[in-house]
């Protein structure tokens, strides 16, 4: 979808901040909200432009930099991080060769944190894009990165 | 009459109206709550939790400034273990806070400070982690320090609710909130009107004016420059605050006598270019009502407001006075007629203007306010830098004499002085336009239905049987409300029932500034006002047509009012600007728009 169907989609109402700010990252191959996208958002809703960055800023789920393909986040609640959630946290970061917050070079994995994504049972845990993983281990982790660099291609 | 409710705060019984909060109740009972984030005047936000209070029957505090009172509830706002969360709390913002207090702008005035003090908080009870973040230092008017922010959000309601800019915002969250513009672009590079409201109302020294202080002690300090200088209006009214003066106490005198003390070569006032602004606006008045030029006619005094209708109202552009500012008018002036008159060459001249607005920084530097050759006005002070000036002379206002200004640009009427009040501008213009219309002189001067502190009013005036409709605004909140009704008046009418508006950025005007003491309430605004409208009263001139220097300056230089040098000196023109980064598109009215 383009910014102006989704904004077409949802009509004028302030109350759709949210799910339009969702619909345009989603359309975004780099998942992510560009200056241009919250300056027509703002526009199209009538709120102040500091207003839809305010709202961009707050929520985690939304970027304002480009990201990679997949985006990792691993949870560091409470339950994962006992689990060993740090751990994993040290893995990723070594074989991607990237901090928190950042992307590869080849713009393939972004790696983020996340709070309680709700599967404590199989803690620790982490999700690429939409996609659940549990129970992690190094190798575990190793593989999957793999296998994810490899569909990338 | 509203529903009232009865309560006890700290065993005492009151009364008061459903609606009210418990820190409402409290202050009627005589009960202290310290508070942080809350203001009198802003609806609160219960961002800081200092002002607590436990419920009977309620498990954990609550915070008095935004908790309803409901009948029979029992609220105690003193105990040990209340005292504890109040101390922890500011030991917590101030773990995160850039504790500098010696060297910041806000010292004495910071209510972080007062507060810390007061409840005897060590300010190293937690270790720091403050991690440093960039100052914003993109406006030529105001500086954020996000080091030392504590997140009350003030600034964002002022910014927002009051003023209806919405330039900034909460971005982020955490450890990583800030206060910021969109897309981090700084204040210099957004909507900001810079009027510095929320320079007044924060309560630490995140955001202060740019300072022009140590510019104007080199000027002062150089022996080749003279020095001139200028107090808009409102400063007298001021001052005496900073001085442990009673609020509102004019103190004319004692700031000429002030200024010279600092070093400045010739004291002016403001508010002769207050009295000309009149001639050339009620000029333009009365030119428009006979001509069917556009009207409403709208002030143009107010340079947070001129960026404000630049950026939201472009389209009434052609409706506001043509007329620069005082301010302005008097910069031009100090490098021309002062310079021929007193036989000095312009370049040797800085010209000082002493505002109780920020707002003027950013007028100071607009490009096309070079008419006499040079940068019209070199350095402008807030009422707050002028203040640390005299500090820092070693002055205390009570203790000097009364003086003079020096004559040729600083005498002055009573119209002029209650320039720094809501709605005074209108009424100095409507003593002068009065006399233009009917060759008669108005017989009372008083015009008592546009002064005081309500948001919007309205008055019909009788000139001699023409029934003339007027509006007054301040605040921008309230400028944009009257405003809007204007645009659509002239939309489905063509024409708007007033004739004349004026509007000013602040709330309560310049009294109330951007550029004044910290902590400015509404009701202290409104002390300051009275004290304007009490000079006025006691002055033997009030029309500013009867000011001899006003006379002279006509004689000598101008010629007559809307003349071509007048056109050519003391009128401007607009700009349409973007509303999101706040630069300039075009601009919309044209310099030497002379209707006649």
């Amino acid at each position: 979808m383009t910014r102006e169907e989704v904004l077409n989609k949802y009509g004028k109402s302030k109350d759709n901040l949210l799910y339009i700010l969702h619909d345009i990252q989603d359309s975004n191959p780099r998942h992510y909200l560009t200056e241009e996208d919250l300056k027509e958002v703002a526009k199209w809703l009538e709120l102040p432009y500091s207003y839809v960055h305010g709202v961009a800023t707050f929520y985690s789920m939304f970027s304002l930099k480009p990201r990679g393909k997949y985006i990792i986040r691993v949870c560091e609640s409470p339950t994962c991080h006992l689990m060993g959630a740090s751990n994993i946290i040290i893995e990723l970061v070594k074989s991607l060769g990237v901090g928190i917050g950042e992307t590869t070079k080849d713009e393939i994995f972004t790696l983020e944190l996340t709070s309680c994504i709700g599967v404590c049972g199989v803690a620790p845990a982490m999700m690429i894009n939409s996609e659940v993983y549990g129970n992690l281990t190094s190798e575990k982790i190793a593989q999957i990165i793999d296998e994810k660099r490899r569909e990338s291609k | 009459m509203a529903e009232m409710v009865k309560l006890f705060i700290d065993g005492k019984e009151v009364e008061v109206e459903k609606n009210s909060t418990i820190l409402d109740a409290a202050k009627k009972a005589g009960s202290y709550i310290p508070t942080l984030c809350y203001h009198p005047d802003l609806s609160p936000t219960g961002a800081c939790g200092v002002c607590v209070v436990e419920i009977e029957g309620s498990p954990t505090p609550k915070r008095s400034c935004c908790t309803p009172v409901s009948q029979g509830m029992k609220v105690t706002t003193n105990s040990k273990s209340l005292r504890e969360i109040r101390k922890t709390i500011v030991q917590l913002l101030l773990s995160d806070h850039d504790v500098t207090c010696p060297t910041c702008s806000a010292n004495e005035k910071c209510e972080l400070q007062s507060l810390a003090n007061y409840l005897g908080v060590d300010t190293n009870g937690l270790p720091a982690i403050l991690e440093r973040k960039p100052l914003d230092e993109t406006s030529v008017s105001i500086v954020r320090d996000p080091n030392k922010c504590i997140l009350c959000g003030r600034c964002v309601t002022v910014c927002s609710e009051l003023q209806t800019v919405s330039a900034i915002t909460i971005a982020e969250r955490g450890f990583e909130a800030v206060v910021d513009t969109f897309f981090s672009q700084g204040l210099g590079n957004s909507s900001c009107v810079n009027c510095g409201q929320c320079t007044v109302f924060c309560p630490t020294g995140a955001l202060s004016e740019r300072s022009e202080i140590d510019m104007v002690w080199d000027a002062l300090l150089d022996p080749d420059k003279v020095v001139v200088v200028q107090e808009a209006p409102s400063i007298r009214a001021t001052l005496g605050e900073e001085f442990g003066m009673e609020v509102g106490t004019v103190t004319v005198g004692k700031m000429y006598a002030a200024l010279r003390r600092l070093g400045f070569d010739v004291v002016f006032d403001t508010n002769f270019a207050a009295d000309l602004t009149i001639m050339e606006e009620a000029n333009e008045l009365v030119e428009r009502v006979k001509s069917g030029g556009p009207l409403p006619l709208i002030t143009s005094c107010s340079p947070g407001w001129i960026k404000f209708m630049e950026t939201f109202f472009p389209d009434l552009a052609k409706y506001v006075s043509t007329c620069k500012s005082p301010q302005q008018m008097f910069g031009t002036l100090s490098k021309t007629y002062f310079a021929e008159e007193a036989g000095i060459d312009p370049s040797k001249i800085v010209s000082v203007s002493i505002m109780p607005c920020t707002a003027k920084k950013f007028e100071a530097r607009r490009p096309e306010m070079r008419d006499s050759g040079f940068q019209d006005v070199d350095y402008v002070l807030t009422t707050r830098e002028f203040v640390r000036m005299l500090k820092s002379a070693g002055l205390d206002l009570k203790e000097l004499p009364d003086e003079r200004p020096d004559e040729l640009m600083g005498m002055y009427t009573g119209a002029a002085t209650i320039f720094g009040a809501t709605g005074g501008v209108m009424e100095a213009a409507v003593r002068t336009a009065y006399w233009m219309i009917t060759g008669k002189e108005l017989e009372n001067l008083d015009v008592t239905a546009v002064r005081g502190m309500a948001g919007i009013k309205e008055a019909e005036l009788d000139i001699n049987g023409l029934k003339v409709k007027v509006a007054v605004a301040h605040g921008l909140g309230n400028a944009r409300e009257l405003l809007t009704k204007v645009r659509k008046q002239i939309e489905e009418t063509g024409k708007s029932e007033y004739a004349f508006i004026e509007i000013m950025a602040c709330p309560g005007g310049c009294v109330g500034g951007g550029g004044q003491p910290k902590g400015s309430t509404f009701a202290m605004r409104a002390r300051r006002g009275e004290g304007l409208y009490a000079e006025d009263k006691s002055l033997p001139l009030r029309r500013s047509h009867e000011n001899p220097a006003i006379k002279r300056i006509y004689e000598k230089f101008l010629k007559k009012p809307g003349s071509g040098v007048s056109h050519k000196l003391l009128h401007t023109f607009y700009y349409k600007r973007c509303d999101l980064s706040g630069c300039t598109i075009e601009s919309v009215t044209e310099k030497h728009a002379n209707h006649h």
